[in-house]
Formats: structure tokens, sequence, C-alpha cells
């Protein structure tokens, strides 16, 4: 919200500099026509606005100049000295309260009316402004240091900081060939760095994320829809596609239009929406995508659809196209028309699409920056506008790779996975001179980029690396590789037509070292290297039949760990999610435990120093008969794995990696996680029961607590009956003990007697073997 | 008329470029082929961080290849329809000034010099073939397909 205020101030702001000296040209001249528009453009931008946020004082003002003004445009009002005075008076007074608002301050005391009624023909002239507000313009302002570039200037520092990088890499050379110097080559190193950093920074200023033109849009849907009694529910997508801040610019207000158009226009009351068999609530959703080389935004509304029929007619009558010409028209381009001139097939024009700008100037704004405009629309089920604007300069990630010794960058969007071609699972195979990889059971062409771009590769063809690709239109093809290389941010620039022209390629690219690199579109290697795509799906799919029934997909619970690990956990064994203090969580008896409730339970996935203040959540994982916690950081998602396990190779936490929703995650092994931490907690009511002597504190300090270790609950005299073990010293007088063991304890280690069975009381292990075999016996 | 021309070797004969249509006139040291392309591009290379499109004249003339196998080739660089090309001469010699307008060779040309020729100039250096830049960068397929 403040975003948008801001945005707002901003651009009251730059009309009102704008409109500075129209408004003394406008005294001078009052039937000036040119100077009436842009004033009349301001009033009429401050009171749409205005309907967003709630200012309503600035609403009425800018309302009632936009009446007067209308009139004075439609010739039905001359304007005349009054007027002017009293439009400027509103003006003026509009100027203050925006700097209020940037301010965010309250809007200056004082009452509009006087000034709403100088408006009116005839009224008398005017009051003297209120000067109750001219102080609040000296405050200093509160908003962000921010200033605006021109993205010119950003371009010049930007092919700068490029010429700087070249330079250095040169000097780089220079550097090397000559003989060395340390203290010389430190401070380059340190060169070295700052430029990569300011180039770093440099980029990225002109990139921006499409969320901050996602951002907005709940919000003016919501306050449109009310406005309109209507409930729409926003569905937004995609929004960390990267685009470049002066394109994010310019879709800006043809997408907001759209949006407009489609709540206004396209989705129904919702009692109609009832009525058709839909739900109440409309869903508007708004997705970005990247594809190729273009960035898709899907504007996609569950409405009433746009009706062909409807354009046409409208069309004709508007002499748009002719009779014989509409006939002519497919569905398509019946509902293309509605980006021609002065169509809309809205009956009344409402407040929300206003008096403003058509599809025509949603369309000529996107051709402008080479973009595309598409529409779809099925009656009665909703209508879908597709913007795609390309991606130039838009940053991409990629992947670079090799052939015959020569870079080239694949996008990575369009990458499934990476295998080897002599991999365990991968089998390469030829068809009638095709190429056919099967990969895990699954048929797939395979392209040798080699034989594409006509290259002669020294690599072995079972020693390449095959990249599964999975171009736009969404059939997979294996492309054959010498090298992977790196995985890389590039910004991409088109190429020149000649080498567009292959279909090969996506674009150019510049590398780290200033050399350039062809960046590949997928599709067009797979029409060049004559991959029959429908085809091959549908074999492909019978290939796979018999294989994918016995695919084992374990469903899996995928978080994050404190360290920040990616890992994924079998969700049988995952009882429940807890959340305890941070205070429930210690280290006792050699191990981090966890109190839950009555329990206290092992925790594993953490150390002590992991553990920091506020809350800890954990699962409560369970085997059946034993419990332990496992503390994480966040949960990520269900998902289950398809791909193979990569097995660690010693038994560990982890058991192994695989890719999970496309990214490798860590596979913690249950079985060990009990194995380890449960050891010596056997659930209560399968303990064995220790009798030691409560008088005697070398026992009870030094001793019970190793007892307990082994697994015992520790009784003394009162409890003697349930005893499995006594414990005492030699030559002490036992209780009366029926039918248990003793072990007895001496304080000699030397064993001078060997007749009595009795151990050293310092010696751990033969007192554990002297417990367990106890324990063993009971067991049988 | 007064328009600059840059004299230029290619294939040994001595042409005009209209100087005004030139940027820059470079060294080219890397050369990435691009593979696929129609056989007068040459390959890419970078200039201030913008990449060229390196054109081979004699292949676009369909007059055999330059030999890049040295190394170091001069070119000049032009934009068009904002991108940047980088034409391959052997030599570039001089600016001069055009004494006269374009007028048409009336004698046989080679086809490959025929797609080019504005016309013939008169200098002070004597008559020379002033080269349509886009027509060079276009290539023999274009014009086969136009």
């Amino acid at each position: 919200m403040d975003d948008l205020i801001a945005d707002f101030v901003a651009e009251c702001r730059e009309m009102l500099e704008a409109l500075g000296s129209e408004i003394v040209a406008w005294e001078v001249q009052p039937d000036d026509r040119a100077r009436l528009d842009s004033i009349f453009r301001f009033v009429h931008t401050v009171k749409g606005n205005c309907g967003f946020f709630e200012f309503p004082r600035l609403e009425a003002l800018s309302h009632a100049a936009e009446d007067a003004l209308a009139d004075c445009r439609a010739g039905r009002r001359v304007p005349d000295g009054a007027l002017v005075s009293a439009v400027l008076a509103v003006i003026d007074r509009i100027s203050e309260m925006v700097s209020a608002i940037e301010a965010g301050e309250d809007m200056p005391a004082g009452d509009d009316n006087h000034l709403i009624d100088a408006l009116a023909p005839g009224a008398e002239g005017m009051v003297a402004p209120v000067a109750a507000a001219a102080e609040a313009a000296t405050k200093a302002s509160a908003a962000p240091r921010t200033i605006r570039l021109s993205v010119e200037l950003l371009d010049r520092v930007m092919s700068t900081v490029s010429d700087m990088v070249l330079a250095r890499n040169e000097l780089a050379r220079r550097l090397r060939e000559s003989t060395s110097d340390v203290p010389v080559d430190g401070a380059f190193e340190r060169l070295s760095s700052i430029i990569a950093e300011m180039r770093d920074a440099i980029t990225r200023t002109r990139m921006q994320r499409i969320e901050n033109l996602f951002v907005g849009l709940p919000r003016m849907v919501r306050d449109l829809s009310a406005e309109l009694g209507k409930q729409v529910l926003v569905d937004i997508e995609g929004g960390d596609v990267e685009l470049d801040r002066e394109m994010i610019e310019m879709i800006r207000d043809p997408l907001t239009h759209i949006i407009r158009n489609a709540v206004d226009h396209g989705i129904e009351k919702p009692a109609d929406r009832l009525k058709a068999g839909k739900r109440e609530i409309g869903v508007l959703a708004v997705s970005a995508r990247q594809s190729g080389n273009q960035i898709l935004i899907d504007i996609q509304d569950d409405g009433r659809g746009i009706d062909g029929k409807k354009l046409v007619e409208k069309a004709i009558a508007n002499g748009v196209v002719t009779k014989d010409e509409a006939a002519q028209l497919s569905p398509r381009d019946q509902l293309a028309l509605i980006f021609e001139a002065g169509l809309s097939t809205a009956s009344e024009v409402t407040a929300i699409s206003g008096r403003g700008v058509g599809m025509d100037v949603v369309r000529s704004n996107v051709e402008r920056i080479g973009g595309i405009v598409e529409v779809d629309s099925k009656p009665g089920e909703g209508a879908r506008m597709t913007l795609r604007v390309p991606l130039t300069l838009t940053i991409i990630p990629a992947l670079t790779v090799s052939i015959a010794g020569q870079h080239f960058a694949i996008p990575r969007s369009a990458i499934e996975e990476i295998v080897r071609a002599n991999g365990e699972s991968v089998t390469l195979e030829h068809v009638g001179g095709a190429g056919v990889a099967t990969i895990r059971g699954r048929r797939v062409p395979e392209i040798s980029l080699a034989s594409v771009l006509g290259l002669d590769s020294q690599v072995d063809e079972q020693d390449r690396t095959l990249v599964v690709l999975r171009p736009a239109g969404g059939d997979v093809y294996a492309l054959s590789v010498d090298r992977i290389h790196d995985h890389e941010e590039l910004v991409v620039k088109p190429a020149a037509p000649a080498v567009m022209a292959t279909g090969l390629y996506a674009g150019t690219t510049l590398a780290d070292d200033g050399s350039p690199i062809l960046l590949f579109d997928p599709a067009g290697i797979a029409a060049v290297g004559g991959v029959k795509l429908e085809v091959q799906e549908r074999t492909a799919r019978i290939a796979e039949g018999p294989a994918s029934t016995i695919s084992k997909a374990t469903p899996v619970l995928l978080f994050r760990g404190l360290d920040g690990g990616r890992r994924a956990l079998r969700l049988a064994v995952v009882d429940r999610i807890e959340e305890v203090p941070a205070s429930a969580v210690g280290e006792t008896a050699g191990q981090l435990r966890v109190q839950l409730g009555e329990a206290i339970l092992p925790l594993a996935g953490a150390s002590a120093a992991d553990i920091g203040e506020g809350k800890v959540r954990l699962f409560r994982l369970n085997d059946g008969l034993h419990e332990i916690g496992y503390a994480f950081a966040e949960v990520i998602d269900f998902a289950t794995i398809e791909h193979d396990i990569i097995h660690a190779e010693r038994p560990g936490e982890i058991s192994g990696v695989s890719l999970v929703n496309n990214e490798p995650a860590e596979l913690v092994d249950a079985h060990w996680l009990f194995a380890n931490h449960t050891g010596a907690d056997a659930p209560k009511q399968e303990q064995l029961v220790c009798l030691i002597p409560d008088w005697d504190p070398w026992m009870q300090n030094m001793l019970r607590p190793l007892v307990e270790a082994a697994g015992y609950r520790v009784v003394d005299d009162a409890e003697n009956d349930k005893a499995d073990v006594v414990i005492a010293c030699l030559g002490e007088e036992l209780p009366d003990h029926a039918s248990h063991k003793t072990i007895w304890l001496r304080s000699e280690p030397d064993v001078a007697n060997t007749k009595d069975f009795s151990i050293y009381r310092y010696d751990r292990a033969g007192l554990l073997t002297a417990l367990k075999s106890v324990g063993g016996g009971r067991g049988k | 008329m007064n328009e600059l021309l840059l004299v230029v070797t290619i294939a040994g004969e001595r042409v005009a470029l209209p100087a005004a249509a030139v940027e820059s006139v470079v060294e080219l040291d890397t050369l990435i082929p691009v593979p696929r392309a129609a056989p007068h591009v040459a390959g890419l290379s970078a200039l201030r961080s913008r990449v060229l499109t390196v054109i081979d004249c004699m292949r676009s003339l369909e007059l055999g290849d330059t030999d890049c196998s040295d190394g170091i080739r001069e070119a000049a660089v032009v934009e068009l329809d904002g991108h940047h090309y980088a034409l391959i001469v052997d030599l570039v010699e001089d600016v001069v000034e055009a004494a006269s307008d374009p007028a048409p060779v009336r004698g046989a040309m080679g086809a490959g010099w025929e797609r080019v020729s504005q016309g013939m100039v008169e200098t002070e250096q004597g008559p020379l073939l002033l080269i349509d830049v886009a027509a060079l960068v276009a290539g023999v397929e274009a014009k086969a397909a136009a």
C-alpha cells in the first residue's frame, strides 16, 4: 500500500512540475485547448487514483475541477478568469495535500467547499487561499532516499563497466606475460574484485523481479471488485521472473488496464455467476514465466469471456472492417478485433475502465517494446490475455556446455536433467541412423549437438553427456554434448538476423572473459535436429508403459534442516510435528534431548549450538516402539522420490542423495537415527530392575548412572522383591533375596583370590558385560 | 557531393564504403564461429562489451574465403537495425571525399559486386565502386530469397 501511495505521490509531483508552466500559459489564454487538456488530464488522474486510496477531500476537489473542465471541453462553458483562478486554487490545494501525504502527515486543515463552490458557473471571485498548510511544505520529507535516474544513464554506466571488465582482462593478460611483481599482483587482484562487484551491482540496477509489478495487484483488484460489487480472488504466480526494469515500467500500464478490464467486464456479479453455475468468487490468475527468449505474462479470468460476434458487429458499425471482411474472420481474428481503436463490448462506460485508454493503446504500448498481446476466450468460461515481451536484456540462468572446443549456453529453464551417456540407467542406440536414448526405461530421441552444428567432436559418443531438454512446446529430447561446464547467469541480447536465421539460437551473450557465447533455443535445435516431437511423445509412453507401473514413488517430507540442508524423510516414519520452546531442549546424559510433555526424547538433526532462542520445531519419529525427535528449520513440501538414489559411502545420518522436485535432497536414514539414538532407551515396561543399596553413597552417585545408562531401573531396598539383579560390595551382607542374581563388586583391582566372581568396581566393561548377561538371561 | 568515403580493399579491389555508416575500424582477434549460419557470417566477436557479427566480405561477394587463420583481421564496424557488424576487409586505406554522385557502372562486373554496388563515384584517387553496406551484410542467400 505504501508503495502505491509513493507511486501516486511521485506521479502527482511529476505532473505538477510539468503543469507549472501550463497553468501560467492557460491563465493568459483561457481558451487554449491544449493547456486545458493537460490540466484536465491531471485532475482526472488524481481523481482516478483517489478512488483507490481513501482521500475523500482530494477526490471531491479533483472531481469538481474535472466536471468544470469537462464542461469547457465539451463547449458547454467558456473558460473565464474566474474559472481559471478557481481551478488554480484547486490545483494548489491538491499540491498541498500531496505534500502532506508524502510527509505522512494529516491533511492540511481547512474547508474545501469554498474552492469547490468557486468552480460553479457565475461564482463570485476567489476567496484568498487558506494559508494553513503553507508550513507543511517546509518540513523535511520522511520518504526513503531515492532518486530517479534515466535508463540511458544506467545503460551508459553499464557499458562503461563492461568496457572496464574487458580492459581488466587485457591488463591481466599483460601482467601474466610480464615478470610477476607481488605488490602489483595484489593491487590488481583487489581492483579485479572491485570491478566484479561493481558490475554485479550495476547489472542488478537494471533488473527487477516482476514481483514488484505484481505486488500491487491484489489490493487493486480488491478495491475494484469492492467498488463493482464483485468478488474476485487473485492468484499470482511466477513473481521471481526477472525482467529489465524498463520493461517492467513499460508493461505496468498495459497490465493494469487488462486487469481492470477483466474485473470490470470479464468477471460477472456474484448473482450472475451463481446463475451460470459458477462459484460466486471469480478467479483472476496472473502468472509470469519464461519461455525461450520471451517472458510470458498470462492474465486469465473465469468470467463471461469475450463475445467475438458482438465485437464483429461493433467493428462493422464503427467502420473498422467491412461486412465482407468480417465474414472471413476466424474466431481468433474476431477476438483480436478487441485491439482495434474505438471498440469495446461494454455497453456502458464505467468509472473503472473510464474515459482513458482502450485495448488499442495496450497493444501499441506492448508492441512498442517488441512484445505481443494475444487474446483467447471461450464465451461463458473466461478470457485469457497473454503478454509476450522479449527477453532482451533479461538475465537468464544458463548452463554452458562445449562441443568441439566451442562454448554454448542452454537456458536452464528448459533443462530437465543431465545424465552421462554411459551411465547405469542410460543406453544409447541407433535406429536407422537416428539416436535413441533410453533413460530409466524412457525412450527419448537423442540429438548429437556435433552433427546438428556440423562440428567434429573429439569425444567418443559413449563419453558424452546427455542434457535432457523439454522446450516450451513440451516434448522431451536428449542433446549430447562433449562437456558440461558451468551454471551462469547471462545477460542475453538478440543476435543479428543472419544468426537468428539458423533457428538454433535465442541470442548472444558475453562470457566473463568478454568473448561472445551463443545461447541455444532448445525448440529450434529440436526442429533443426529433425525430432518429430508429437510422434515421439506417444511412442515414448508406450515404451514407458510397463516400467512406470513398477516405479516406486516413495512419499517423503521435504524439509530444511537447522544447518540449511535440503533433506527428505520418509513420510511413514514421521508421527507428527511439534513445536517446543528452546528451553525444552538440553544436552543431557551425553546427548541432546527434548522434553515433550511427560516424555523426554532423544533429539537428532541438531547440535546444542544449533538450538538458539525461541522455538524449536521438530518431527516426532516413531518406529513402533521408540520415539525420537528430529529438529528442522522449515517444511518445504510433500514430495515423492522418483529419481535414483545415490547412496552414501558410509552409513550415517544421511543414507543418500536424490533429486526431489528437481533439486538434490539428502535422504535421512531413519534406521540409523533409531539405531543411534534409542540404543539405551528401552521402553519402561521392558526395563530390568536393579537393586543398589541406598545407604552406599558410592553406589548411588557413581554406579547408579552407569547402571541406568545400561537400561536398568534402579530401586532400593524398599522394592527389593522386584529386582532382577542386585549389586553389592564384596563382604556385605545381603538382604533376603529369593531368586535374583547378584553382582559382587570388590575394591581392589588385582585378582588375588579368583574363587569369587566379583568384579573390580571401576571395571566398566566388566560391569556392563555382567549387567548385559543378566538382561540376556531374562530375555530367554 | 561532399560525402566522405572510407576506402578499403576487398579481394584485392579498392572500393568505397560510405564513411557515415562506419562507426569504427577495428582489429579483430577473437572469432567465435556460428555453426549453421549463412556462409558469409564468419562468426562473432566482441567490441567494448557489444557482440559484433563478423561478415566475411569475400564470401558475401562470392569471391572465395578470407583467410582468418593468421588471427588478426582488420574490419569496419557498421550498425544496421540496432545490430553491429564487423566487415572483414583486406586493408583499410584512407578517407576521401566523393567528387560526384554515384553513377551506374556500365561495364560487366562480377555477380557479387553487382549485388552490392551503389554505383561508381569519382574521387581524387580515381573512380571507386560505392558499396551498399546492407547488401554486403545480407549476403547471397537474402538476395536469392528476395
